[in-house]
């Protein structure tokens, strides 16, 4: 009796696994005669790009998928480090088209994540000439990244419940009339940066010396605040009123909500602010070169740079003037002030390992209180 | 025990164990080994060493963090049970049996909604603008808001609501469980209802009030997003420290190390009180 109950269901499972794995290898099949006259027939093909939140935006991906029959694939991060150990764990391939903090650029290539690019591949007359920083984008001449976007860690406010020209002195954020109604963005880099303008010390020339007096002024800052979090978390206290200033904000934390709130503005301080700034770059272990290289250009394209400019994850500056953004949205991103914000703003400056762990020790020792 | 139902078992327990093997096992495997890595600079030193755990073990912020968490923890297992006991008993015996279910349907109802949703109504439950401190304001009872989010009593309140249901129900399964003769029988011996219910109810479902703490231990020690969310990341707990390492510096050694640090606390949790983990009624 169990012995023929087992018999039987041991066939039936038998007769399972087999159709099971016949329709797998129809569909195998299938999909490998798709595949293989997928480029003949017009069926669409796959490009896979590691990017910051503000390229996910279907504005900026449609009108590049219907030009080119092809499907991009994204997958956001935050972070070189997290962006590297994604790459790291992928197979050759995986990934064609990466954005990266600029500063990066250099490490990244020198470890041959990135492909060479062709410069006359790009128009380089219609970006602005202090964002194309070659020294970082090209090694020895070849160019490596093409830069896309650009912005400021400074400070972004409620302007009715906080003194504009107050705000343009970067000191006034330790003053006690702003306490608890401070958020503080978390990303430690800009941040204590930041915090090094106010003490006089310009970020390229942080040291190891220099943290115990930016630890000491980050704690009083962190005894302003009331929170302590993401682009999103401290969007939200500000708009909800939870607090008036973000410190390390700036226009990718207002632009968005401005359309509801006019008041919710962001400043550059006299003391200066840091400049962050990303670029593009088709991964070296690409299959697909030349369509990545076609994205690229799409991206710093006048049509693809205004969509990346008002993303909805975040805005920033085109790296492109020619980008084709209306005046309220020019408004918004302080068009006409560029020069004298980039002229008062220090490049977003990475450190090397041991410092930057050293910085991030002092962060999560201010954090943990 | 003959060849046939031998393989009958290994083909039955086979499709389990492998699953158990490829999604957990394995897995495990993988984050004990770059646990043992290093990150140097930009990249990972795959030379196995315990430098992770050694820095787990001596660093002062850590152990902060750690003790943050056990603390926020603690706070929101004691809460819970104190909420849920009381909750779970008027439900099993002071509530008729046709309306128990729907009781207990009422228990789980915010479980059908959103982990994050839940995060945020309670962000703008609490926040200066938010529904308490405007009422209060408003009726004069205080003159300026409170601060309540982006602390830890709001991280404490939020673990309570979400988990409070977990408790609620394994201390009304442990209760159920319970004969309802031995009342009647105390009571005829002369125990008066206090006794009855310190000398025999509370002791035989001591179980169900184990199993809650320790889902709710297991489900908020691990939390990341209730404190990040309605804590305003203002206290420093062990998942925010995880997670720092691998978003901001990818440091996946390091974070791989943290994260088995707080499964050996799961682990030692579960070794203390596994003599009571059941729910099946005690001999």
């Amino acid at each position: 009796m169990y012995k023929t109950r087992f018999t039987a269901s041991l066939a039936a499972l038998s007769a399972s696994a087999l159709l099971l794995a016949a329709c797998a290898g129809s569909a195998e099949e299938g999909s490998s005669s798709t595949g293989s006259e997928g480029a003949a027939d017009g069926a669409p093909q796959e490009l896979n790009a590691l990017v910051w939140c503000d390229h996910t935006d279907p504005a900026l991906l449609e009108p590049f998928e219907e030009a080119n029959n092809v499907t991009v694939n994204v997958r956001d991060y935050e972070g070189t480090g997290v962006a590297l150990g994604i790459l790291e764990q992928s197979q050759p391939g995986d990934w064609d088209v990466f954005v990266i903090d600029s500063v990066d650029v250099p490490r990244v290539a020198e470890a041959g994540l990135l492909a060479p690019l062709n410069k006359d591949d790009f128009d380089f007359d219609q970006f602005f000439e202090q964002v194309r920083l070659p020294e970082i984008h090209e090694i020895e001449g070849t160019l490596y990244a093409v830069p896309e976007k650009f912005g400021y860690n400074t400070v972004a406010f409620n302007g009715a419940n906080v003194d504009a020209e107050a705000m343009r002195d970067l000191s006034f954020l330790w003053d006690p009339a702003l306490a608890g109604k401070i958020a503080i963005y978390d990303y430690y880099i800009p941040v204590m940066e930041f915090v090094g303008l106010e003490l006089g010390i310009e970020p390229q020339n942080i040291t190891l010396a220099d943290l115990p007096a930016i630890e000491a002024r980050l704690g009083e800052l962190k005894e302003q605040s009331v929170l302590l979090g993401d682009v999103v978390s401290t969007q939200t206290a500000l708009a909800t009123g939870e607090v008036d200033v973000i410190v390390g904000g700036g226009e990718f934390s207002t632009s968005v909500l401005n359309a509801e709130n006019p008041e919710l503005d962001w400043i550059l301080p006299e003391q200066g602010g840091i400049r962050w700034q990303q670029a593009v770059g088709v991964v070296a272990s690409s299959e697909k070169q030349d369509l990545a290289t076609k994205f690229v250009q799409h991206i710093v394209s006048p049509e693809g740079q205004a969509a990346l400019a008002t993303s909805s994850c975040f805005w920033g500056m085109p790296a492109n003037k020619n980008a084709t953004l209306t005046d309220d949205q020019k408004a918004l991103l302080r068009w006409d002030e560029q020069a004298a914000f980039i002229a008062n703003s220090y490049p977003y400056y990475i450190p090397d390992a041991e410092l930057d762990e050293a910085m991030l020790d002092v962060w999560t020792r201010v954090v943990a209180g | 025990m003959n060849s046939h139902v031998r393989w009958r078992g290994w083909v039955l327990v086979g499709p389990a164990l492998l699953v158990t093997l490829g999604l957990f096992a394995a897995p495990m495997v993988l984050v004990i080994i770059t646990s043992l890595y290093r990150r140097e600079g930009a990249s990972i030193n795959r030379a196995l060493s315990l430098d992770n755990y050694v820095r787990i073990l001596t660093d002062a912020t850590i152990h902060q963090a750690l003790l943050n968490s056990l603390e926020v923890v603690a706070l929101t297992v004691a809460f819970s049970t104190l909420i849920a006991y009381p909750f779970a008993y008027i439900i099993a015996f002071r509530v008729a049996s046709k309306w128990q279910p729907l009781l207990l349907l009422l228990t789980v109802l915010p479980f059908w909604t959103s982990y994050v949703v839940r995060s945020y109504s309670w962000l703008l439950v609490l926040a200066k603008n938010g529904v308490i401190n405007q009422t209060l304001v408003e009726w004069g009872v205080l003159a300026e808001p409170l601060a309540m989010a982006n602390t830890r009593f709001a991280t404490v309140l939020a673990f309570t609501h979400f988990f409070v249901m977990v408790s609620t129900l394994t201390i009304y399964a442990s209760l159920r469980q319970i004969p309802t003769n031995l009342g009647p029988a105390a009571r005829d011996l002369g125990a008066s209802p206090l006794q009855v219910f310190l000398r025999v109810t509370l002791p035989l479902s001591i179980p169900g009030v184990v199993v809650g703490a320790f889902l709710t231990f297991v489900l908020a020690i691990g939390d990341y997003i209730t404190p990040q969310i309605v804590g305003g990341g203002n206290e420093l707990l062990l998942p925010q420290l995880l997670i720092l390492q691998v978003s901001r510096r990818g440091d996946f050694p390091l974070a791989a190390a943290m994260a088995l640090v707080l499964l050996v606390i799961v682990a030692l949790v579960y070794a203390a009180s596994s003599k009571n983990l059941t729910l099946e009624r005690r001999k």
